[in-house]
């Protein structure tokens, strides 16, 4: 079985961002960019399913700027046998991805997909269940467990109030949540073994898919700042404040 | 305009964040219709008629929809999507699995958790882990949108909708459900209480969260715990409080030996008031909190729960 894993190049989730002093945007120049960590769990399970055998091959998919090559790199790295890079640097929102991912589906046709459940910069958490709509496979979304069985994956998900597992006939689209895995570090041997596996460059128009959305972003600004508040000494200090000056108790 | 809200669903009954959504959807403006699909959601759809604001509430009562899987849902919304302007639901998991695939099938784009309504096309929605909001206008024609229940105050329950059956079945032949554990608590619903109290890394370890429990009863307050808690395997995942985990905003939030990582921040730093206690006084935590306590947990809690 083929599986093809999406990544997506984000901020590091290290850095505090910064907004644009003109409100456009969130200000990207010479910040850390990194893989998604959410993708970062989709490449480990990927090739974990290769490590037992379960998959035969991985192949690593992107849509972004030039750069995204990095993390495609990254994915090579870490397992994944070939990658496709779809070059674009419009803002290429869910929709316009998941368009994209379903036409690279039609022509690799793999038994799995394994997507990150959303990426920290949007934070939209679409990506999957457009591509499994647009696709008409089924979708197991938030998952903390795979199980490949025969012609079919079980997937248990976190859900509000706990776990829920769901039996999907293959091809399915798997979105990964923070407990499906601990990703591997990549070794330097491999990254250098990386630099030489194939990676196709392609572009939207190839594909027939236009990028641009009808959701235009008007201003990004800081959210209000919380002022400190004061401490007390005790716990009779704390429940005094609290009912008589909060007045929450 | 006119507005369908996806009721959401605990357990067959009506979820307290529908109520939220409802008021969302006053925000924006219209007549608003609510969704009830499940199987045997008859008191659901009883609940929901009651919310302040609902014009009609539709009840597609199935086997297919039990569980409220993603295929069927996403089918059944297909089909209703077409005599309204809006399709609003909770940023649960369950609003956030099914909606996309409505969006997708009817060729727009979605916008993820919406916390502030400009007008009937313009939304604030947080980026970055609520580190950035961010202003959107949405082009399409159906604006599908699901709504962080903690942005909008709840509507009332005094209202009288009609009820209405819709009759609309779809095939699932793709997905079935295996099971649910579902953790089981006396306590209210984390995203719904007025006040919680979450653990984090400093409680040591998951039997010491039992000295939370007392303090929680004695507040009627749902228990939370920070990421570090729960990678710790103190306690389940779906305790965690934060930009992984649950987004709350009670009126009042104690965290208990919690330093104040952002992606805890951005879980909770909506609440009216904030309580930390830490033994470290130079933690994070204290720069958002109102009223902070230095000193050890194992000390203060005991005494705050016997002088409650």
């Amino acid at each position: 079985m083929k599986i093809l894993v999406a990544v997506k190049r984000v901020i590091d989730y290290n850095v505090k961002i910064r907004v644009k002093a003109d409100h456009s945007d969130v200000d990207l120049t010479n910040v850390k960019m990194a893989m998604n960590p959410f993708c970062e769990i989709a490449v480990e399970e990927a090739v974990r399913l290769k490590e037992k055998g379960v998959a035969t091959e991985v192949v690593a998919v992107t849509v972004g700027p030039k750069a995204a090559q990095e993390q495609l790199r990254t994915a090579l790295a870490l397992g994944a046998d070939r990658a496709i890079h779809i070059e674009t640097d419009e803002r290429a929102e869910s929709l316009a991805v998941a368009k994209l991912l379903a036409k690279v589906v039609e022509e690799e046709q793999p038994g799995l997909v394994i997507l990150g459940k959303q990426a920290i910069d949007t934070d939209n958490n679409q990506t999957g269940q457009m591509l499994a709509a647009l696709t008409g496979l089924p979708q197991g979304t938030f998952a903390s467990e795979v199980a490949v069985d025969g012609d079919k994956v079980n997937v248990t998900r976190e859900i509000d109030g706990g776990l829920q597992t769901i039996a999907l006939t293959l091809p399915a689209i798997v979105t990964t949540d923070l407990r499906l895995n601990e990703p591997r570090y990549a070794k330097l041997p491999d990254i250098m073994k990386a630099k030489k596996k194939p990676l196709d460059v392609k572009t939207p128009a190839d594909y027939g898919v236009e990028v641009a959305s009808k959701v235009s972003l008007l201003k990004v600004e800081s959210p209000a700042e919380r002022k400190g508040g004061v401490k007390v000494a005790s716990v009779d200090e704390l429940i005094d404040k609290l009912k008589n000056e909060a007045k929450v108790l | 305009m006119s507005i369908l809200v996806l009721a959401d669903l605990h357990e067959g009954q009506l979820a307290g964040a529908t109520a939220h959504v409802v008021a969302a959807a006053q925000a924006i403006g219209g007549d608003i219709d609510v969704l009830v699909a499940g199987e045997g959601v008859q008191a659901a759809a009883e609940a929901a008629a009651k919310l302040d604001g609902v014009s009609r509430v539709r009840v597609a009562d199935n086997a297919v929809y039990a569980h409220q899987l993603a295929e069927p849902m996403g089918a059944l919304l297909v089909e209703m999507a077409g005599d309204y302007t809006h399709v609003l639901a909770s940023a649960s998991t369950t609003g956030k699995n099914v909606l996309p695939r409505l969006a997708a099938l009817k060729d727009v784009s979605q916008l993820s958790d919406v916390i502030g309504v400009e007008s009937a096309d313009t939304f604030l929605r947080p980026i970055y882990a609520g580190n950035a909001i961010a202003t959107v206008k949405s082009d399409d024609t159906l604006k599908v949108i699901t709504i962080r229940p903690t942005g909008f105050d709840a509507v009332g329950a005094s209202g009288s909708a009609t009820i209405e059956a819709v009759d609309v079945v779809v095939d699932n032949s793709q997905s079935s459900f295996v099971k649910e554990e579902l953790a089981k608590s006396d306590r209210p619903e984390l995203g719904g209480a007025k006040v919680v109290i979450s653990g984090g890394r400093g409680m040591g370890n998951g039997e010491n969260f039992k000295l939370l429990d007392g303090i929680a009863d004695k507040l009627g307050a749902a228990i939370g715990a920070s990421r570090a808690a729960v990678d710790a395997g103190f306690v389940p995942n779906d305790m965690q409080v934060g930009q992984t985990g649950k987004i709350v905003a009670p009126d009042l939030y104690i965290a208990v030996g919690i330093s104040g990582a952002i992606q805890h921040l951005a879980g909770m730093k909506d609440s009216k008031v904030i309580v930390a206690i830490n033994k470290d006084d130079e933690a994070p935590i204290f720069q958002v909190a109102d009223y902070g306590l230095v000193g050890d947990l194992f000390e203060i809690l005991p005494e705050l729960e016997s002088k409650l």
